[in-house]
């Protein structure tokens, strides 16, 4: 791949990312996919549109976050200085409503009065209720059966918003599962329908779309870190499934060459087992849900069932911006299994009583590894992007505690 | 965009183009049904492929199973969970070609589905072993003419690209997807997944005429075809009636090669004779 000068310039008119991303849809998707692509442009670049959402990012999901310095965990690990971009701490409990936020108001834009979403821990399914009821928008949100078994709490959080969920039963009855659903009703409703996708993946303009939207995270953790510690951070990390809350830390970093990138995957039960969903450490090239990007697949090119305890990271698929990062060689991608997330989870809640959410662990495991590379007066910059009350029952039970 | 295909003349791009020109002389609507490889029975796959023929089938849509059909509806979705379940890959699909294209030198057979499989196998290899099988071009879903640069080995090779236009389709797109047709171009008639809802015949028919006028290939009509009837109802305006989802329906569960035929000739057949009886 040749140097890239500038990785803000990306992606192309095509919604390309190098040999990434595009538009790999049916014939039936592709008027509703330019309608919205003109919108989304025009929209991205209209002031008033800009300063409504970022009214709404202010007094409604309570920007900006704080960044943390996690002193105790700090001490505990005797590295560099972890700090943590809190989005837990937004309404709703994660970065996902910086996007929905967004995408409802694109919406709105455009016209359209019913909103459907995939989900797959249910994060991305509340933040898309929680806009619908605020903007008295119906909403339908797409949820695998295995996940809204693992995500009780969330699901009833959805119908006490108003949302009607519909439980997906085909193939591995996960996020993927509950992705081609909502493609399928949006192809079938794209008169009155706007789909709101969940992660940075999808065909363009999604990918361009929710990473513009999740970009303020990293645009507000540069000013901070700038701010009060005079200098940007060694390193970033953040978990990576679809690459939603990683790309929007990553992003105004991008042309920071000395700040080094590195993504954490769900490695499940280990890489070595096949149980795991990390796409870029472990996959390959390959299309799926409308864009070319890293994918688990077998040799037939079906795509294969992928393990993760957090079912925010369960995707064998990945924004394909992070993709491209990783061919040219901007971003690394590695692997944090289920039992190292499940004590970064006890030792962040013990040392500095923060409950992450079991996606978010992935990245917070992921940084006490990198804090330990570096001098003490290093800073490690995590993405803490969701907090962990829905995860509760999901770790006792694990553990075996009766709740 | 170039169509070096229709320069470089080809056994499969000639089996398509000749068929048409067939049915067309002789007046006829083409009959076009489409079944997912390996469904109902990998061991039958062959035969049943005759046995559309038999019944009356000018062209066979051959489903390549994919595990994530996002533009199918539950009927062929679950047909390729099914073969994808008893190993079906595209490998056994085009051994299945190759083995139809022992008897019959002469019905055109498209492989229907999805980017990934295609992708992975790699497209050169892909073309070389789809065209010594004897398949005559693709439809590939996910794969819209704006992608389709990574299709050139395949058209190289002399695989038809099939195309497909819907009723959501912009007119600017629709002169770009007219002008690149090739073998023949699919109509969509609903905006919805494989299977679903109702024509409103006299809206179709006004799309497709238009169509037929500019496009550079005889123009299918499909999604939504369910029985005699309804593929009547079209052929009055198209070149040929795609039926899908309720063949696939009718075969599951069929466990013999001789029920596989019964079912096809039971279901297929009045839908032959409400075609030739206009």
């Amino acid at each position: 791949m040749p140097e890239i000068r500038d990785f803000h310039a990306f992606p192309d008119a095509q919604g390309r990312f190098g040999q990434f991303g595009g538009s790999f849809v049916a014939e039936t998707l592709m008027a509703p996919l330019a309608e919205l692509t003109e919108a989304y442009l025009r929209l991205r670049k209209d002031p008033a549109f800009v300063a409504e959402l970022d009214r709404d990012l202010t007094h409604y999901v309570g920007r900006p976050s704080p960044v943390y310095f996690a002193e105790r965990l700090t001490k505990h690990v005797g590295g560099a200085r972890i700090l943590l971009k809190r989005e837990d701490l937004n309404h709703t409990g994660a970065h996902k409503i910086n996007n929905t936020v967004g995408q409802a108001l694109v919406a709105r834009h455009m016209g359209k009065t019913r909103i459907i979403a995939e989900t797959g821990a249910g994060q991305h399914g509340v933040a898309s209720a929680t806009v619908a009821a605020r903007l008295g928008l119906k909403c339908v949100v797409y949820m695998g059966a295995t996940d809204i078994e693992r995500q009780k709490i969330n699901v009833y959080r959805m119908k006490l918003l108003g949302a009607e969920v519909v439980p997906v039963t085909s193939g591995s009855k996960t996020l993927k599962d509950a992705l081609n659903e909502a493609m399928r009703d949006w192809v079938t409703n794209v008169a009155d329908t706007f789909y709101i996708i969940g992660t940075v993946a999808g065909p363009h303009p999604y990918p361009l779309m929710v990473r513009d939207f999740n970009a303020i995270v990293g645009r507000e953790a540069r000013a901070q870190l700038l701010e009060q510690y005079g200098r940007l951070p060694d390193v970033l990390t953040a978990c990576v499934g679809g690459g939603s809350n990683a790309i929007g830390l990553f992003h105004a970093f991008l042309n920071d060459r000395d700040v080094r990138i590195v993504g954490a995957e769900a490695a499940g039960e280990g890489i070595a087992t096949g149980r795991h969903a990390a796409s870029l450490a472990a996959g390959r090239p390959g299309v799926l849900h409308g864009n070319r990007t890293y994918v688990l697949c077998d040799d037939d090119g079906q795509i294969t069932e992928t393990h993760s305890v957090s079912a925010g990271l369960d995707y064998p698929g990945v924004g394909p911006e992070h993709a491209f990062l990783k061919d040219a060689g901007r971003a690394e991608y590695v692997g944090v299994t289920d039992d190292e997330a499940l004590a970064a989870f006890h030792l962040l809640a013990r040392t500095e009583g923060i409950l992450a959410a079991l996606e978010s662990s992935h990245a917070v495991a992921q940084a006490i590894k990198l804090a330990r590379e570096y001098p003490p007066d290093g800073i490690v910059l995590c993405n803490l992007s969701g907090r962990g009350d829905k995860d509760v029952h999901t770790i006792a039970a694990r553990e075996g505690v009766q709740v | 965009m170039s169509n070096p295909v229709s320069r470089i003349p080809s056994p499969g791009a000639q089996r398509i183009d000749r068929r048409f020109a067939a049915l067309k002389a002789a007046g006829r609507t083409g009959l076009i049904p489409f079944v997912t490889a390996g469904d109902p029975s990998p061991e039958h796959a062959v035969a049943l492929m005759h046995a559309l023929v038999e019944s009356g089938a000018d062209l066979i849509e051959l489903g390549v199973p994919f595990s994530d059909p996002m533009a199918d509806g539950p009927v062929i979705q679950h047909a390729s969970e099914r073969a994808i379940a008893k190993g079906v890959g595209l490998a056994g699909v085009l051994g299945w070609v190759a083995g139809f294209r022992q008897r019959d030198k002469d019905t055109p057979v498209v492989l229907m589905g999805y980017l990934n499989p295609i992708e992975i196998h790699g497209y050169a290899r892909f073309a070389a072993e789809a065209v010594q099988a004897g398949v005559d071009g693709v439809l590939l879903v996910d794969c819209p003419l704006e992608e389709s640069a990574v299709l050139a080995p395949l058209r190289e090779a002399g695989l038809r690209q099939i195309l497909l236009a819907a009723p959501t389709t912009a007119p600017a797109r629709l002169e770009k997807l007219c002008e690149a047709a090739e073998g023949f171009l699919y109509y969509v008639s609903f905006a919805g997944i494989t299977g679903a809802a109702r024509l409103s015949t006299t809206d179709i028919a006004a799309r497709v005429a238009d169509l037929r006028a500019h496009a550079k290939a005889p123009v299918a009509v499909g999604f939504g075809v369910r029985d005699a009837e309804s593929a009547k109802a079209i052929a009055g305006f198209a070149d040929a009636v795609v039926i899908g989802s309720a063949l696939v329906e009718r075969l599951a569960g069929a466990a013999s090669a001789e029920e596989i035929a019964a079912r096809v000739a039971a279901f297929l057949r009045p839908v032959r004779e409400a075609l030739d009886a206009r």
